[in-house]
């Protein structure tokens, strides 16, 4: 299984990095922009066959080191891989 | 005492704290590489400041894994006197032995200069050298130091007085004015609900010789020290010059330099 995560800071944590490149775009010329929200995107591949097994696993990868749950929170995609056999 | 400072790989500031603790206070000093399993009866440990593990993820994420601190939780939980400077501030929260977590600093900018900080609680084992409420000069170096709790957690550190320090005004005023990085209530400094695990963004061990014209440090760690005499000349003690090696031991099965 691929598991694509997506880490985000929780709404009304302020985000200094999405609001000095809502400037940017800003100075640029974008003036639809209304909000910028920077975050994190993870790639993982699970050799579990099982996709309740790999994402219980995920799930504490998340919860254990990928987010910081004080301030983020964190969806995920799985995806089947041909599975590696070792 | 018997202090150990744990080294991580990316961190930088293991040999100041050694260094002061060692040949400013007579100390005894292991530095105790991160691959290591046990602490081997410390007195006190020092998690330095630095960059651990290239701050990847988040600054002290990849570092509260390391095989040493499931060795250092044990020893806090058992009461034991961990100080976190910095980095080890940040490993401290990500560990969950103290409470909140870091942001950026408001403006993004990595902060280096000297900052007042005012000792809000002088009765702890880490400050009972300060009186209470001194205003003391120490500098930061950081880019995540922008301290944040839920509001239940901020009140119950008010409540317990486990906000150690706070950024101020030289005449103690904590204004926005003096927070360098946007700290929630111009948290500079926390300790744990048992008073035993401190963690600060500032430096003292950077501010702690009259030779480098900062002594405002030197009490924290003067504080931690109990029934060790203070050597009383710093210049004298540095006069021989000696490697590394022999002024603290490093305790390492892989060498720094190895596996990482």
């Amino acid at each position: 299984m691929k598991a694509k995560i997506y880490i985000t800071l929780k709404a009304g944590i302020v985000d200094p990095q999405g609001r000095a490149i809502q400037q940017s775009l800003a100075t640029l010329g974008f003036s639809t922009v209304n909000d910028v929200r920077v975050g994190k995107f993870l790639e993982i591949e699970v050799n579990e066959e099982n996709p309740a097994e790999a994402e219980t696993q995920i799930k504490a990868m998340c919860e254990k080191l990928l987010t910081n749950t004080v301030i983020e929170e964190y969806r995920y995609e799985l995806e089947t891989l041909p599975l590696v056999k070792p | 005492m018997n202090w150990g400072v744990i080294v991580f790989p990316g961190s930088n500031c293991d040999r100041d704290a050694a260094y002061v603790l060692t040949e400013s206070l007579g100390q005894r000093v292991d530095l105790i590489w991160h691959q290591e399993t046990s602490l081997n009866g410390k007195d006190a440990i020092v998690l330095p400041g630095g960059f651990s593990y290239g701050d990847y993820l988040r600054s002290g994420a990849v570092a509260q894994f390391s095989p040493i601190m499931a060795a250092v939780k044990d020893f806090a939980r058992d009461g034991g006197i961990v100080l976190g400077i910095c980095n080890g501030f940040q490993i401290l929260l990500e560990m969950g032995l103290l409470p909140g977590t870091m942001r950026p600093n408001v403006g993004l900018s990595f902060v280096c200069k000297d900052v007042w900080v005012k000792v809000e609680n002088a009765d702890t084992p880490f400050t009972r050298a300060y009186k209470s409420g001194q205003v003391i000069r120490l500098p930061i170096a950081h880019a995540e130091g922008n301290y944040y709790a839920d509001p239940v957690t901020v009140s119950s550190l008010r409540a317990n007085a486990q906000i150690v320090f706070r950024y101020c005004e030289a005449d103690g005023t904590p204004t926005e004015r003096a927070n360098p990085n946007g700290s929630l209530d111009n948290v500079a400094g926390i300790q744990n609900a048992a008073g035993n695990v401190l963690g600060l963004m500032p430096h003292p061990e950077r501010g702690a010789e009259s030779i480098l014209g900062n002594e405002d440090g030197r009490l924290l760690f003067h504080s931690l020290i109990n029934a060790v005499p203070v050597r009383e000349s710093v210049q004298e003690s540095t006069k021989k010059s000696r490697k590394d090696d022999e002024r603290y031991r490093i305790i390492a099965v892989t060498q720094p330099d190895g596996d990482r």
